[in-house]
């Protein structure tokens, strides 16, 4: 079963690099971290992969198989042609540090500018009751394993460097969908959403949707509600007779 | 001198699982300026990985829960070897740490009338798990990043800088805990990125490295559990115990080769499914030993009622705790009654219908589909055992989680004791919440003790900690620290694995000391950023440290109990259940030394906890009550 497969891997740092070509034995079942890891031990022992899991559960070894964006342990082997080139580059969105490692650490920093749940006042640890029904739509979005996949498939910021001071990319809009979903946070977060984090960039296109790797729907159950529920309160009249008369006084 | 960037703190923590955040999140509200050290990046510590649960007696799915029943089941687990006081701390703080997750803003399934959703798994007698699907791991840990990332808020509102007094080192790897006379003074590492050398001087060290499953080729951990905080502690001059006990989990994925060993949740069993041979039997009816035979169900009518009177109905055998699960399969595969790769079948398809499977079980379902071509709800799964767990580590005073050196602490996996010899599924994200807390509490309360008189770090210690940092580069010519790295896995796997030998043990023995001179003749290619493979060389030190002490161990204590199976030694002697087995480092060197100790004898309240018929099984004549 096993065959050698023809890889070109980006390697280099921060001052360039480029693809390079490999041939490198693949067996049964594996997927192309299985692939990345046998270079290591075989070719090329310094090539930098983040990974951890290996299990699609901790979202660490995302990069862009033939230009798409992946998780390298969740990509098998047989869903390509013995003879084709697979080649494999690190995220486009972020700074690359070395070979398919990239600089994320933008994520962290949006990950600090969304305040925290803000936990309701008048209960007390082991008092809180929620419905799983009322539950469940954060729940889904807690599924996110942060690989950023969706940040770095996103247009607002692929090639916009210039964009990312003022959006914060699908995973940051879909948390505080999350917190604003969230039954028991007293927290206000819509008014933020779109004047802080750019969920106005948005213009529902579901490339994040579409490399989720935990099958979030992101725009649709995140981002376009949420976009209706700051619409809903922008253009509400009442909303916005209370907010003249407050600025007035 | 060494070049390298210095940072003070009071407290560092070095990993960011489960317990080490929740070790910082006490340091921090404690007053104490918090580091967090950590190999990977924030929110990928392998605590993401638990899937079924967090046990914890809040008595919401089954009012007769309560801590006492939380306690006899966990030291019943660890077949009485567990250290009490640590067993008792945990079954009767868990609640609280799990109510507390609420109010940092994690989202647990619910009862009907709105509480935690509580469910059953193996060795617990009543649903006991806090849980979110087949995901409570990353619930966990994504929850306690938050909650690190508010006190960040609360501290930039205060001082206009996030990192005041609690900063998160990601991607940075401490390889020498520093020290000043006899107490810690400090620690040096690397930071993955650059290679460049960085040194913490703090007075308290909290050690939340994990665990050492990668010194086992089939093994649920990732790369990240090399023994580090075993082997730092160990060259600090502290004490492991229980290295011996390794809990290989019953059901890890077989098939496809490069996916052997990846967990498959005991929620599976816990929600209904059951474990076949080759043959279509339940073969667990024919594995129940006598200690559990009044608690599990004799036959497969018995065993299926209790799904849904667990009042009146004992529990099916799959649900044994998982050092007896594991052992069955592994008979039964050597028996020839395996599947075709080489495992048993565990189905769950003919038993709930597939939109409850899949509702329950998402992350499953994903797993087998993406990676097997397995559908679950369709087709039962093929699962053998693989190495998930180390009861072993860090010998600690149980209240405040410090070891035996002074300045040093230890929760979580590389703690050691309260597990005994077999951890029962779902007591570990309980055990990293519990000992998190009281290590983050320990360790500030002990620099709070200090006032202004620190230990100092010496420089001679920093050039001898960046010297060893960098041998690997000096030479040339010599081995690929991926090759040693296999063939120890392998060595490990095959000769101090599930069931183990005497004369297998001594061979194991062998091939370390021959390890130990190819590691310190192996060669690393490259330079210093971000090089995997310098990395590995620098980890695989401490792989070495933790498989001698495993395996002396394993050798010493002639018995099997829990995660250490003797074929020449079967049964339990309840003269051994009295001794721990303590591993240190000879002051002058690398060589692991085993010593026995006594436990302490279990408080008498707590004895009282237990039938006397029960205690009889476990302690020899002279330790049961009058």
């Amino acid at each position: 079963m096993s065959y050698l497969a023809k890889f070109r891997v980006w390697r280099g740092d921060a001052d360039g690099g480029g693809l390079k070509d490999y041939e490198v034995e693949v067996n049964e079942g594996e997927v192309v971290l299985d692939v990345i890891h046998r270079l290591q031990a075989t070719q090329t022992p310094d090539m930098a992969v983040r990974w951890n899991c290996k299990a699609g559960k901790c979202g660490s070894c995302s990069a862009e198989i033939n230009g798409m964006p992946k998780l390298l342990c969740m990509c098998r082997m047989n869903t390509f042609e013995e003879g084709e080139t697979v080649t494999v580059t690190p995220m486009r969105t972020f700074p690359v540090i070395k070979d398919l490692v990239t600089d994320v650490s933008f994520n962290y920093q949006k990950a600090r500018e969304i305040p925290a749940f803000k936990p309701p006042a008048d209960l007390k640890p082991g008092e809180y009751r929620m419905q799983q029904v009322d539950v469940e739509r954060s729940q889904e979005f807690r599924k996110c394993i942060e690989c950023f996949l969706c940040q770095d498939t996103c247009h607002v910021i692929r090639d916009h460097e210039e964009n990312k001071e003022s959006f914060s990319g699908p995973r940051f809009l879909m948390r505080i969908a999350e917190l604003d979903m969230h039954p028991l946070d007293a927290g206000d977060r819509q008014h933020a959403a779109q004047e802080q984090h750019g969920l106005g960039f948005c213009n529902i296109t579901k490339c994040c949707t579409e490399v989720c790797p935990e099958h979030i729907k992101i725009t649709d159950n995140a981002l376009i509600p949420m976009k209706e529920r700051v619409a809903d309160r922008k253009y509400d009249p009442i909303v916005w007779l209370g907010n003249k008369i407050r600025r007035r006084a | 001198m060494t070049e390298l960037e210095r940072h003070t703190y009071d407290v560092v923590v070095i990993g960011a699982g489960g317990a080490g955040l929740r070790a910082a999140i006490e340091a921090r509200e404690q007053g104490k300026r918090t580091a967090i050290v950590c190999k990977s990046l924030f929110g990928k510590a392998h605590t993401v990985m638990a899937e079924g649960g967090c046990a914890a007696a809040m008595g919401n799915a089954n009012a007769n829960d309560n801590w006492k029943t939380h306690y006899v089941d966990t030291m019943r687990g660890g077949k009485f070897l567990n250290n009490w006081r640590m067993a008792e701390l945990h079954a009767q703080e868990a609640p609280d740490r799990v109510w507390e997750l609420e109010t940092y803003g994690a989202l647990f399934d619910r009862t009907p009338d709105g509480k935690i959703s509580q469910r059953n798994f193996g060795g617990h007698t009543y649903p006991r798990l806090a849980h979110v699907g087949d995901r409570t791991g990353l619930e966990l840990i994504r929850t306690l990043q938050q909650k690190i990332v508010s006190l960040q808020q609360e501290d930039f509102e205060a001082t206009g800088d996030y990192e005041a007094n609690l900063k998160v080192y990601a991607e940075c790897t401490v390889t020498e805990l520093l020290k000043d006379g006899d107490a810690i003074s400090g620690a040096f590492g690397y930071w993955r990125e650059s290679g460049r050398f960085i040194l913490f001087d703090a007075p308290a060290v909290i050690l939340a490295t994990g665990g050492v499953g990668k010194s086992f080729k089939v093994t649920s951990n990732s790369w990240e559990y090399t023994g580090d905080g075993h082997a730092l502690a160990m060259r600090a001059g502290a004490t492991l115990i229980n290295m011996e006990f390794i809990q290989f989990h019953p059901t890890g994925m077989v098939w496809p080769p490069s996916v052997k060993g990846i967990l498959v949740t005991e929620s599976v069993r816990g929600d209904g499914g059951v474990l076949k041979n080759s043959e279509g039997k339940r073969f667990m009816f024919d594995y129940v030993p006598d200690v559990f035979r009044a608690q599990y169900a004799e036959t497969e009518e018995e065993a299926d009622r209790w799904y849904k009177d667990a009042d009146n109905n004992r529990r099916p055998p799959e649900l044994l705790p998982r050092d007896e699960v594991a052992r069955a399969i592994n008979s039964e595969v050597k028996a020839g009654r395996g599947t075709p790769h080489g495992g048993v079948f565990l189905d769950v398809s003919s038993r709930l219908p597939a939109e409850e499977i899949q509702r329950r079980l998402p992350s499953m379902y994903h797993q087998f589909k993406e990676l097997a071509d397995v559908d679950i709800t369709a087709e039962p799964m093929e699962v053998g055992p693989t190495c998930h767990y180390v009861m072993g580590g860090v010998e600690v005073e149980p209240d405040t989680a410090q070891s035996s050196v002074k300045g040093l602490y230890a929760a979580g996996e590389v703690a050691g004791g309260m597990h005994g010899s077999n951890r029962l599924g779902g007591n570990s994200l309980s055990d990293l919440l519990v000992f998190g807390r009281r290590a983050g509490a320990g360790a500030a309360m002990y620099v709070e003790s200090l006032g202004k008189d620190r230990p100092q770090i010496s420089e001679a210690d920093i050039d001898a900690a960046a010297a060893e940092a960098l041998a690997p580069f000096e030479l040339e010519g010599g081995e690929n620290p991926y090759t040693i790295h296999q063939e120890l896995q392998q060595s490990m796997n095959d000769l101090v694995g599930i069931i183990r030998k005497a004369d297998e043990i001594e061979q194991a023995l062998a091939r370390l000391t021959e390890f130990r001179g190819r590691i310190a003749k192996m060669t690393v290619e490259g330079h210093r950023q971000f090089n995997p493979g310098w990395h590995l060389a620098l980890d695989l030190r401490n792989m070495l440290t933790v498989s001698e002490c495993v395996a002396k161990a394993a050798l010493l204590r002639e018995e099997s109990r829990g995660g250490h199976t003797r074929d020449d030694f079967p049964g339990m002697n309840a003269e051994w259940r009295k001794l721990l087995l303590v591993c240190s480092l000879e002051s002058d060197g690398d060589a692991v030394t085993v010593v026995k100790k006594d436990q302490i004898p279990m408080r008498e309240d707590l004895l009282e906890l237990f039938e006397r018929t029960e205690l009889a099984k476990y302690l020899t004549e002279e330790e049961l009550p009058a």
